[in-house]
């Protein structure tokens, strides 16, 4: 009985040290998680049910800013534009970049090159690419003009036909789709073999084979990239602005054809000051990107786990 | 017996009726490598082509980047367009700015994750894989959220206007890195840690001399990673260095487009110099920056 007694008591001991051990470890990470998300997340809550500018003590509004935000035009415009790149541009970005690895997946030769290549434009900083699509866009000698002028064809305004755009914010969007490429190729490359070469005895084409076997295998890896995007382009930022903004301190391109959700909370918080106003904003992008992944999660019986995988 | 040999006859006279078409079949199999060989060396071209522009933009005098049609090759390169963009701004103090700025975040993350992933692999708490699962959830929280409040706490501290909120944060660890550290800890056995630990060994002794040199390529990604992360962050120097000294490459490129919208000759050689250490870092550490991205991606 004593012993079995001193047996728990050390064991408990040995627990409690470990428990010590590990927080003390941890420590960062809890410290930070107070410090930088959940302080900050609970305050900005606060904030967006007031008035405050940071010169002057905040002042409670209740739902003002919320209210205003909907009869905001400019807030309707930005919402609509990044829904768009969010459900558009990520579908025209996501099936560009499988179709491309699908293609490196051919085992053809200088694979390695290629991966290179297309990785090259991820790993450029994002200001100078978006400075460098500048003058790809610019209307008078601009490459794309240049080469339309080429064939014959009149020029078009990239940035500064309002129609326009978008699809050319598009387009500079999947030169630097390298990241996902690589993320699908890693993919492809962990789909078993064995039921591919039993299919191609059972005579499937390569379109069957990857309609059938290679999509299903890889829906987790689509599924995950779909996440992940997802919460990125409804934070879209840097490139947009770099294309867009001006010398006087604007952004957001011809008819505020680019302004985009987190352009326009900038604008608010940091040019205007409007602190409480940018707080609701803040946090009704939360709410959405909260509800989109819900629906994307509830979406997913088209997502294959392998057995061996759970 | 005989359902099995039944079996292997009808199986392998399949093959038999499917090699009349293995020949076809091999044929058509090299008709679409070649395909997928040719459209991927047109992708390839028009994913490299910017680059040579840009390079190709930077060495032409200010008249031949309006002349029509557009200089394919610059018949004589002006070198000297490099001097004159890193005189126009202040260029290479905007560098250094970048540069001790990442060397202080690169610091700081890769020590504070590699203790907190210590803390969350190899130390058996109650409570942990609960702990860990809140952390790793704080990873889909748009960071627009804290953006404000962070920004009034850092006024209030008297920190804007100073580097110190793009660099004390990374301090404290992030998620991302820690989720990639704590998955390559688990993968060495737990007997190495343990005969150490009951020799008397401290957990920096066991992290430091067994965890660390299995885990230098581990580390070295992350260090990559977090390079080239902070080389390119823009919405962080733009909001806190409101102090032009201070300035990063990112921000002062940007600002030199915004006062200089004329001379594409200079903001593509301030360009093409700004790409410079990525490019160079990218050939040296292609291998660990592939694997690490796929690894991170894969089993994020």
């Amino acid at each position: 009985m004593a012993l079995s007694a001193s047996t728990v008591s050390y064991q408990k001991r040995i627990a409690r040290q470990k428990m010590i051990r590990g927080l003390l470890f941890i420590s960062p990470a809890i410290l930070g998680f107070f410090i930088f998300t959940l302080i900050p997340v609970i305050t900005s809550l606060y904030y967006s049910f007031t008035n405050y500018n940071i010169l002057q003590p905040e002042r409670w509004v209740g739902l003002d800013n919320y209210l205003s935000l909907f009869q905001d035009d400019y807030f309707i415009l930005s919402l609509k534009n990044t829904l768009f790149m969010v459900v558009i541009g990520l579908s025209i970005h996501l099936t560009f970049d499988l179709l491309v690895a699908l293609l490196l997946n051919v085992k053809i030769r200088g694979i390695s090159i290629f991966r290179t290549i297309f990785y090259l434009p991820t790993i450029t900083p994002v200001v100078a690419s978006a400075v460098l699509w500048l003058l790809i866009f610019n209307g008078r000698i601009g490459l794309l003009n240049s080469a339309l002028n080429l064939v014959g064809i009149a020029p078009v305004g990239w940035l500064t036909n309002p129609d326009w755009t978008k699809p050319s914010y598009i387009l500079m969007g999947m030169w630097a789709g390298g990241q996902t490429i690589l993320i699908f190729l890693a993919g492809l490359q962990d789909v078993p073999t064995e039921q591919l070469e039993s299919a191609e005895l059972d005579g499937a084409g390569a379109i069957a084979k990857t309609w059938n076997i290679t999509l299903p295998s890889i829906s987790p890896v689509i599924f995950y990239l779909m996440v992940l995007n997802l919460i990125g382009y409804f934070q879209i930022f840097t490139d947009a602005w770099v294309l867009t903004s001006t010398r006087e301190g604007g952004a957001g391109g011809p008819a505020n054809s680019l302004l985009f959700y987190s352009m326009y909370l900038y604008q608010n918080a940091f040019q205007r000051f409007k602190m409480g106003y940018a707080s609701s904003q803040a946090w009704v992008l939360l709410i959405i990107v909260l509800i989109a992944t819900f629906f994307l999660f509830r979406s997913s019986g088209w997502v294959y786990y392998r057995s061996e995988d759970r | 017996m005989s359902v099995q040999t039944g079996t292997v006859l009808s199986s392998s006279s399949t093959i038999k009726k499917k090699s009349l078409f293995y020949l076809g079949r091999k044929k058509r199999e090299q008709l679409g490598r070649t395909l997928a060989f040719t459209i991927m060396c047109v992708l390839g071209f028009f994913y490299a082509f910017p680059f040579y522009w840009t390079l190709n933009t930077a060495l032409k005098t200010d008249k031949q980047v309006y002349t029509w049609p557009p200089t394919i090759f610059p018949p004589t390169p002006q070198w000297i367009n490099f001097q004159l963009a890193t005189d126009a701004i202040p260029f290479w103090s905007y560098m250094r700015n970048t540069f001790v700025i990442c060397a202080l975040v690169i610091i700081g993350t890769v020590v504070s994750c590699t203790l907190i992933a210590y803390g969350f692999s190899r130390i058996n708490f109650k409570g942990r894989e609960a702990l860990f699962i809140v952390y790793l959830s704080t990873i889909m929280l748009p960071s627009q959220v804290t953006l404000i409040p962070l920004y009034i706490f850092y006024r209030k501290l008297g920190w804007v206007g100073t580097i110190l909120p793009l660099v004390v944060p990374s301090y404290f660890g992030s998620v991302a890195y820690v989720f990639m550290l704590r998955q390559f800890f688990r993968t060495i056995p737990n007997e190495l840690s343990d005969a150490a630990f009951m020799d008397g060994a401290s957990d920096f002794q066991i992290l430091w001399q067994i965890m660390l040199p299995l885990c230098r390529p581990a580390l070295a990604t992350i260090a990559l990673l977090t390079f080239i992360g902070t080389y390119q962050d823009f919405l962080g120097p733009l909001i806190y260095l409101t102090n032009q000294a201070e300035w990063t490459i990112a921000i002062g490129l940007n600002m030199f487009k915004n006062m200089n919208y004329q001379d594409w000759q200079l903001m593509m050689a301030a360009s093409a110099l700004s790409m410079m250490p990525m490019l160079i870092l990218y050939f040296f550490t292609q291998r660990t920056l592939i694997q690490g991205i796929t690894l991170t991606g894969i089993k994020g």
